[in-house]
């Protein structure tokens, strides 16, 4: 193999990006490889939306080097990228042939690759007419019409029911399955089996690249189970550790066992405690939270 | 009282959006429903708070002052601080100046939007703003508050901050229903309710929906062919194997959630 074909698809080395005093992106270290499909986790803010439009090419980092393929962003690697934004950036006024003629030609490719099926059979309705669910197998197919190298997906899913969910993401890892570098944002841990590996994004930094499995792994929650869950939770609330619900069960993250118990026996409250293993959600509050507080 | 729908069918002209859907949102509790895109979702809820006519069937809700109601489409005014957003809703609700006075400071606590009252609605992030939006639904302590996918484009720790305002008005006796299209926060529901195109595909309580999913489901390494009663989950493929049906030669059961047993549902109805 050439040292140009091991590159990463995709890699951001020490990137910083200021906006007046204020850093979106500090220091990412962040790299995608053929084949593989990378998760892009964080709170809205953390810089996710900055990174990529990096990547993109359409901001310059303040500092760090951004290396698609191992070159710098540009015109003349844009053409192995494939792009789907949250909005979808498709042409409502045009039809679905036209959008996909469109793309085609910018990105000079022979021909329109016509999908299939409804999409097929909705060849000439406006994008603006179309159900969200057919606009977004669109955008999908206008962003792999050139088939690229890389393809990078902003919260691609938001909106879709399960099984809708799973035909996408059985898209993007056919993608990755033929070779290309996937990223792609989300807001979900539930979206993040669907990935190799997991990147979280705090205030601008990166706190964690890894799988689901080890980013999980040995975490656990406190559950609480009372005959009355909402007195033990007025209970708890009241000294000041706030629990979440699940179903008629407390739980709480990095709770101090020894001090549930004093506080809920204190106000009487009959409860049985456990150790239970933490949800992917109650992982990434964790990290978070406690990453902030540090 | 108990609140929910019997029989509720709503028509837009020819269109049926929802057919005969029958739900319990139960006091002290929070529900859910689940479904995508078309499937119902908003209708069900803005039929439940009143605001669509029904065609057919009924529906039990308390009076106006005793109801909560949020979506997207309303709430947050952009011209007005955050502040003014609540003395607009308490004037509205007529919650007394001592009430509004102490439920405002608790929630917005709670919501993480204490430093933001002098902030204009139309400049807080997407995520303040749901969870204003919710503040304002709940500020007169409803008996049913409804929520149309509270979480929409919310990241987890605003999503944990909202949750903790819903399980605080759950936890003082209010029933509780929110929308989603997502199965994890649908989880931590005591009730669910999945609707696909129109009609209730499932309901029950996740452990429940879960548990009783009819068959087996197994992890298959390779995409099944024809791809039919498979699905992807993570790097790999679940199947199911109806009653009564063996399955595929070395294929392992999978330990079955919340998605995977609505997914089965939809598969079992011939999605």
């Amino acid at each position: 193999m050439t040292p140009l074909a091991a590159a990463p698809v995709a890699e951001a080395a020490g990137v910083t990006r200021f906006f007046g005093s204020f850093a979106a992106t500090d220091h990412v270290d962040l790299h995608v490889g053929a084949g593989e499909v990378v998760g892009l986790l964080g709170a809205n803010g953390a810089g996710k939306t900055t990174l990529m439009r990096m990547l993109l090419g359409l901001l310059r980092p303040t500092g760090g080097a951004v290396r698609l393929f191992g070159l710098p962003p540009g015109r003349a690697v844009r053409r192995r990228v494939g792009y789907v934004p949250q909005g979808l950036g498709l042409y409502e006024d045009l039809t679905v042939a036209e959008n996909l003629a469109f793309a085609a030609s910018a990105y000079r490719t022979p021909e329109v690759d016509a999908p299939g099926g409804e999409l097929r059979r909705a060849a000439h309705t406006l994008v603006r007419d179309l159900p969200l669910g057919l606009r977004r197998r669109l955008a999908f197919a206008v962003a792999l019409g050139h088939d690229p190298s890389l393809l990078i997906l902003d919260e691609p899913t938001s909106g879709v029911d399960p099984l809708g969910r799973g035909a996408l993401w059985d898209t993007i890892r056919d993608v990755a399955a033929r070779g290309a570098g996937v990223l792609v944002s989300t807001h979900y841990m539930e979206e993040a089996e669907y990935c190799d590996r997991v990147v979280v994004l705090v205030a601008g930094r990166v706190v964690v690249s890894d799988t689901l499995e080890r980013i999980v792994a040995g975490r656990t929650a406190l559950e609480v189970r009372a005959a009355r869950w909402d007195v033990a939770f007025r209970t708890l609330d009241e000294a000041g550790m706030v629990p979440s619900l699940r179903g008629r069960s407390l739980r709480l993250v990095g709770a101090d066992e020894r001090r549930v118990s004093a506080v809920l026996a204190e106000a009487g409250v009959d409860a049985a405690l456990g150790h239970v293993p933490a949800s992917f959600e109650e992982a990434f509050v964790d990290l978070v939270t406690g990453e902030a507080a540090r | 009282m108990s609140w929910g729908t019997d029989g509720l069918t709503v028509r837009y002209g020819d269109r049926v959006a929802l057919d005969e859907v029958s739900m319990e949102v139960p006091a002290e509790t929070v529900s859910a429903v689940v479904g995508g895109d078309g499937s119902g979702k908003t209708t069900l809820l803005r039929a439940l708070v009143g605001l669509v006519r029904p065609a057919a069937g009924s529906v039990r809700r308390p009076s106006r002052r005793r109801l909560g109601y949020f979506s997207a489409a309303t709430g947050v005014y952009p011209d007005l601080t955050v502040e003014e957003n609540l003395d607009f809703a308490a004037a509205g609700y007529r919650v007394g100046a001592a009430t509004s006075r102490r439920r405002r400071g608790e929630l917005l606590e709670v919501a993480g939007l204490s430093g933001a009252t002098r902030r204009l609605g139309g400049q807080l992030s997407g995520g303040m703003r749901q969870k204003l939006g919710v503040v304002m639904a709940m500020l007169h302590e409803p008996e049913l508050l409804v929520l149309d996918e509270p979480s929409t484009g919310v990241d987890p720790v605003s999503r944990a901050e909202l949750s903790s305002l819903l399980v605080r008005a759950a936890a003082s006796g209010a029933a509780v229903l929110l929308s989603t299209a997502y199965l994890e926060e649908a989880e931590r529901a005591a009730h669910v309710v999945v609707l696909d195109r129109g009609s209730v595909l499932t309901a029950g309580a996740p452990d429940a929906l879960v548990a009783s999913v009819p068959g087996v489901v197994v992890r298959v390494g390779e995409r099944p062919r024809p791809p039919g009663r498979s699905w992807r989950r993570g790097a790999g493929w679940r199947q199911w194997v109806p009653p009564g049906e063996r399955a595929p030669a070395g294929a392992q059961p999978a330990p079955v959630d919340l998605e995977d047993a609505v997914i089965v549902a939809a598969l079992g109805r011939g999605a």
